[in-house]
């Protein structure tokens, strides 16, 4: 299996609020700290992913915001642009008028317009290779199937045209798990773990790309070692607990009960991620993240996950 | 922002359940993951419990969990009478009933069309047409149409007291409440009109020419001709539609129907609350109460237990030394009483960034109502009225 960073195109998907777009900056700037010459595109134009760099409006045109790592914002409209611009040369152009309104009607009536415009622009990327890796922060969960697809789609709803002629290259990059992968954004917790396991099985039946990694994020760390939980039963003991309390001149239970809340949150967060291990291709790797009890939403908090990243993935 | 909630802000309640006792349509909203469908069944459950009345909620993807809560193998669109025996295993006999559907939206999308086509053929041809499964699927904003549509429709067929709605989740909150709009004008556009000329009357005209040749190089003119077919066919539903869509918006502004906004402490989904907040003032719609949801215990915010933890975990090998006794050996017993004591001060970190996000959030002058952090997962409907009775208890 080809290892996560080394391949070309790395799409990262997740469920709504499990933290998808940062980890999707993680891992661009984990890959631009090791050398990669990357690219880091988010798929939602109203997406935050410029917060997690601290760096001001991400826009089409790529600018790198960190050395070695550039980043843009997919704007399928210029895309279309772009491409008419580099495949029809035509003078014709100018005189389409109301481009916009236009594209947005077809786009809006069309299935897979936008979702090919954006996989075929990210897909142009590597081609050219104008960089060594492009990270992709993807749509969530219910739209990625979508998105992964339409070139599939396309081809199959329309019989001619440049679009047709297009698909084809396009899927030689998709489909090659050495190019091209995707990775699922998880928490441990019940939605999130089941929209995992349904999209997991999806992405095997209905698209042709490796479903390259699972990343599990805000995981809990192990409050107690073995035999451990013991110890705290016994020091929970009103006895112990008073005779604490005296000797550090405050309250202790309050500390206690913290404790306990953790132990119960990690415990039913253990058996989601049990369920979620064995609803999924044992051959998937799963990348656990740890919970951040940090303050920072910023960069700060993106660099401690790409440590987190970074030891997961044997760096 | 405060201002213009001020304005727009309807007769103060003083609880959840004040209002929820007073309104017809209670639509819950907030970004996913903050345990909206779970909050919208357990306020749905209390209200039936407690004032009796026939209650529906209408969820949107509710996990199977949920239905098996509520005591149903699973539902569906057509709308399902919560059994007695659920509520009996909950210990509770309800003054009232609790029924529930799911949001389907193809199925929804099919019944509109049956309604608003001319006649059964032409309904046939809609519904046959390759394009529109997809379409129906991924139109404009079809999810959130759909889910208000379907809420006109069970409000004016008048058989519930009160009807519950779960939304469905939206990257941007204004989505749904635009959408009958966004439906109506994109039925009425001229552009739509215009992409159909060539293919009504077969004369292309000279404006729209460029138009054309570029779209069918692109596209190739067999699409884009179906296309146009499934637009023909869509423009005889357009009177039905219009009329249809703006019958909605006025009920999702009528003083029967509120807003509940839900949301967790964290920073996203709030940013998300707050600007749905104000989008609903802005557009005058009644904003009920705000949710707050999984906070963390308020006893995570006490500085001088946060000054004895720090405290424990200095001294953590003497104090073990002490008690060790009955406890264990006293090296685990260190080790456990720093892991403890770090743990407290490391929820403490969130505790604090999360009230801080609270106490900004206190401005606005709506009920606002804590749900603590429950950690477990709710599986059945003694559960969920446990968290509805957190919810009716919780004072701002």
């Amino acid at each position: 299996m080809t290892d996560l960073l080394d391949r070309r195109l790395v799409f990262v998907t997740g469920k709504g609020g499990v933290g998808k777009t940062t980890i999707a900056a993680a891992l661009a700037l984990l890959a631009a700290h090791r050398g990669k010459r990357t690219l880091v595109c988010e798929v939602d134009d109203k997406g935050n992913l410029a917060d997690f760099f601290e760096t001001g409006r991400t826009a089409f045109r790529p600018r790198e915001i960190q050395p070695g790592l550039w980043a843009m914002s997919m704007d399928t409209e210029e895309s279309l642009r772009e491409y008419l611009n580099l495949n029809l040369r035509v003078p014709l152009m100018g005189r389409i008028g109301p481009l916009a309104r236009a594209f947005e009607f077809v786009a809006t009536a069309a299935p897979g317009v936008k979702e090919i415009l954006t996989v075929g622009k990210l897909c142009y990327e590597v081609r050219e290779n104008h960089y060594d890796l492009v990270v992709v922060d993807a749509s969530p969960t219910g739209h990625i199937v979508g998105q992964l697809a339409a070139p599939h789609a396309i081809n199959e709803l329309v019989q001619v045209g440049l679009v047709r002629q297009q698909t084809g290259w396009m899927l030689d990059i998709l489909s090659d798990p050495a190019t091209t992968g995707l990775c699922i954004v998880a928490t441990p917790e019940e939605m999130p773990v089941n929209e995992t396991i349904e999209l997991a099985g999806r992405v095997e039946h209905e698209t042709s790309v490796d479903l390259a990694a699972i990343i599990v994020n805000r995981v809990l760390p192990e409050l107690f070692g073995r035999g451990e939980e013991e110890v705290f039963e016994n020091l929970s003991e009103p006895d112990s607990v008073e005779a604490m309390s005296k000797s550090v001149g405050g309250e202790v239970e309050p500390i206690m009960a913290a404790a306990r809340l953790a132990v119960t949150m990690r415990r039913t967060r253990a058996q989601h991620l049990e369920r979620l291990r064995s609803g999924v291709d044992a051959s998937v790797p799963m990348l656990y993240v740890p919970y951040l009890f940090a303050r920072s939403h910023g960069l700060r908090s993106t660099r401690q996950l790409v440590d987190a990243l970074g030891a997961e993935l044997g760096y | 922002m405060p201002n213009q909630l001020a304005a727009a802000k309807g007769p103060r309640a003083g609880s959840l359940e004040q209002l929820l006792a007073a309104k017809e349509i209670a639509i819950f909203c907030g970004s996913g993951g903050v345990g909206k469908t779970t909050m919208a069944a357990a306020a749905a459950a209390m209200v039936a419990v407690k004032h009796g009345g026939k209650v529906l909620v209408v969820t949107v993807d509710p996990a199977k969990r949920l239905a098996n809560a509520l005591g149903l193998e699973g539902f569906g669109n057509t709308e399902k009478r919560v059994p007695a025996e659920a509520f009996a295993e909950a210990g509770v006999t309800p003054r009232g009933e609790l029924w529930a559907a799911m949001l389907d939206t193809k199925e929804a999308w099919d019944r509109l069309v049956r309604r608003h086509a001319p006649d059964a053929r032409t309904a046939g041809r809609i519904l046959s047409n390759p394009l529109y499964q997809n379409v129906s699927g991924k139109f404009v904003q079809s999810h959130e149409y759909i889910a208000m549509e379907r809420l006109y429709e069970l409000h004016s067929e008048g058989d519930y007291d009160l009807v519950v709605v779960d939304t469905p989740p939206t990257r941007n909150a204004l989505d749904f409440l635009e959408a009958p709009q966004r439906m109506a004008d994109f039925f009425s556009s001229r552009f739509l009109r215009w992409l159909t000329v060539p293919y009504r009357s077969r004369l292309v005209n000279m404006a729209s020419r460029p138009f054309y040749q570029v779209a069918d190089r692109i596209l190739g003119s067999q699409f884009l001709q179906d296309i146009a077919e499934f637009f023909i066919l869509f423009q005889t539903m357009y009177a039905g539609f219009v009329e249809r869509a703006e019958a909605v918006a006025r009920l999702l502004h009528d003083r029967r129907t509120t807003f509940l906004v839900v949301s967790t402490l964290e920073a996203a989904p709030l940013h998300e609350a707050e600007f749905f907040i104000d989008a609903l003032a802005d557009k005058r719609f009644h904003m009920g109460a705000v949710i707050l949801n999984k906070v963390l215990p308020r006893y995570l915010l006490d500085e001088e237990t946060a000054a004895v933890a720090e405290r424990l975990s200095a001294r953590a090998a003497e104090i073990a030394g002490e008690l060790a006794n009955g406890s264990g050996e006293p090296e685990q017993v260190d080790r456990v009483l720093r892991e403890v004591a770090e743990n407290f001060l490391n929820f403490e970190v969130v505790a604090r960034r999360e009230a801080e996000q609270r106490a900004e959030l206190a401005l606005t002058p709506e009920v606002v109502v804590t749900v603590p952090f429950f950690e477990i997962d709710i599986y059945d409907l003694a559960g969920l009225l446990r968290l509805g009775e957190r919810m009716w208890m919780s004072h701002a």
